[in-house]
């Protein structure tokens, strides 16, 4: 009889489990979003979370991106030669950075380096006692920790997605223009004719809910982390792998949303 | 008066606290002794709110602490000061922002105030000059003065201790016991202090309980607690490995 219900035990503890902590996480960013309406408004604090999460990923995001352009460019102009279509480079590699590849590579590149750091440091402050001790000053936590990040994120993912898809352009630019030999007029003409502000606004919906994505996730795995040094391990593993597969359903379900 | 009323408490199924029943009056000092793990600071975070328990109740001002919600549980906890196991020090502050943060996010004093209260602060504790260090560059025994500082410097009616010396050397340790007295003294304040440093603490308190097995096994002065019968205190406070007790 064991052997029969067993399977049926363990599938139904997972479940129960998955949606027990996906409640967690509900509520966990309803509260978040709550608590942001009333005061204190701490400002210094968001700023200081700008630059920890937006400025000091830029480098990475122009790297990435300045690459992304041109191998983009490379693939594209080879298939385009073959249409005789290559005067439409410009446009293509232009769309696929503004509508998918900017705001998802750019929402990864943050998760590798924000978002880890982000769960270790507000983990590390859970199994230390910091948490606590801001509770214990009859503060709210969130406030400090939590909401910052989250405001933090909606405001760099859209400027660092920004700097991704320009550095993008002109990293396709050096190859279609400078290695292909393709006229520049051709190369913007195409963007201007095919790029228009639907297109961007796509770009930009995606980037801000993924960047309410990367902070909720991060957040919630820091703020409940397991105990000691392999607690704060895991929890770092798994808002990674968490926000990054995250990232790409939600992008798979805003396109069907957007496009429909 | 602090009164903890069949407390109850358990982590995943495993039963922490099992009725616990102590009355804390005003004004006095008292030892939270026991085994490690059995629940002492887990009792602590509960007199201070920040633990809901599954059963009983925590009287403060004949408020029941567990059912405090909002605005009433801020106030409740502005009454209280809690120096943690580790000192809980934030590490991206440096000490004087440390002991500063409470000031600048509960009060509206203007930064000169600010400087010169946290700066007082840090003299009565014997870390004058230390201001700019960061929590990283200072000994665990300038962690816990520091963490004191920080409670202090709200002007508390009740602190609570979480093994303040535990893990430094005897004379720091006994430093801080002392450091801890004077203050208690000179402010009039309730005081909890768990600890395992037996019987230095005994001197400097005025009541002792013991928890043992999610209970309270006994409360009482520390000269009675040290003269007790009981084969369980007995044993642990001359720490005896024969007895009762089991080494886990």
């Amino acid at each position: 009889m064991n052997l029969i219900f067993t399977p049926f035990k363990i599938i139904g503890g997972s479940a129960h489990r998955f949606i027990r902590e996906l409640g967690r996480m509900g509520l966990f960013l309803a509260e978040s979003f709550f608590l942001m309406v009333f005061p204190p408004y701490l400002l210094n604090r968001v700023v200081k979370q700008i630059n920890f999460i937006g400025v000091k990923t830029i480098l990475v995001i122009v790297l990435t991106g300045a690459f992304t352009g041109m191998v983009l460019a490379l693939q594209i102009y080879t298939t385009l030669v073959r249409f005789g279509a290559e005067a439409k480079l410009g446009s293509v590699v232009a769309l696929s950075l503004i509508k998918e590849l900017g705001p998802v590579i750019s929402a990864l590149m943050v998760t590798g380096r924000a978002g880890s750091a982000l769960t270790a440091e507000i983990g590390i402050m859970r199994i230390s006692e910091q948490i606590d001790a801001i509770d214990a000053m009859a503060l709210n936590p969130y406030k400090y920790l939590i909401i910052p990040n989250l405001l933090a994120a909606i405001i760099s993912l859209p400027l660092l997605n920004a700097i991704f898809v320009v550095v993008g352009v002109f990293g396709g630019y050096s190859v279609g223009v400078g290695l292909m030999g393709l006229s520049s007029g051709t190369y913007f003409g195409g963007i201007r004719d095919f790029v228009d502000a639907s297109e961007i606004l796509e770009g930009l919906y995606k980037s801000l809910s993924f960047g309410v994505l990367i902070a909720w996730i991060s957040c919630y795995k820091g703020y409940f982390t397991g105990y000691g040094a392999e607690g704060v391990s895991r929890a770092t593993t798994q808002a990674v792998v968490l926000s990054s597969v995250m990232i790409l359903i939600w992008d798979y379900f805003m396109t069907s949303i957007l496009i429909g | 008066m602090i009164e903890v009323v069949d407390l109850h408490k358990g982590f995943n199924g495993q039963e922490v606290l099992r009725g616990i029943n102590l009355k804390v009056e005003e004004g006095v000092t008292l030892a939270l002794i026991g085994g490690s793990g059995r629940g002492k600071s887990v009792l602590l975070k509960h007199i201070m709110g920040l633990l809901k328990p599954d059963k009983g109740k925590i009287l403060l001002e004949n408020k029941d602490v567990s059912k405090l919600r909002g605005r009433e549980l801020r106030r409740l906890k502005e009454k209280f000061g809690i120096v943690f196991q580790g000192g809980a020090l934030f590490d991206s502050l440096t000490v004087f922002e440390n002991v500063a943060f409470p000031l600048r996010e509960k009060t509206r004093l203007k930064s000169s105030q600010i400087q010169e209260k946290v700066l007082e602060e840090l003299a009565r504790v014997g870390l004058t000059g230390s201001e700019n260090k960061n929590p990283a560059e200072i000994s665990g025994g300038m962690r816990k003065r520091v963490a004191l500082a920080r409670c202090l410097v709200m002007n508390p009616e009740i602190i609570l201790f979480d093994e303040p010396t535990t893990g430094l050397d005897p004379l720091i340790g006994k430093a801080i016991h002392k450091m801890i007295r004077s203050c208690q003294k000179r402010l009039n304040i309730t005081a909890i202090i768990v600890t395992h440093e037996i019987p230095a603490i005994f001197p400097l308190v005025d009541r002792v309980a013991m928890l043992h097995n999610g209970r309270i096994l006994a409360e009482d002065t520390p000269e009675k607690i040290q003269k007790s019968k009981d084969p369980i205190i007995h044993q642990f406070i001359h720490g005896e490995l024969e007895g009762p007790l089991s080494v886990q």
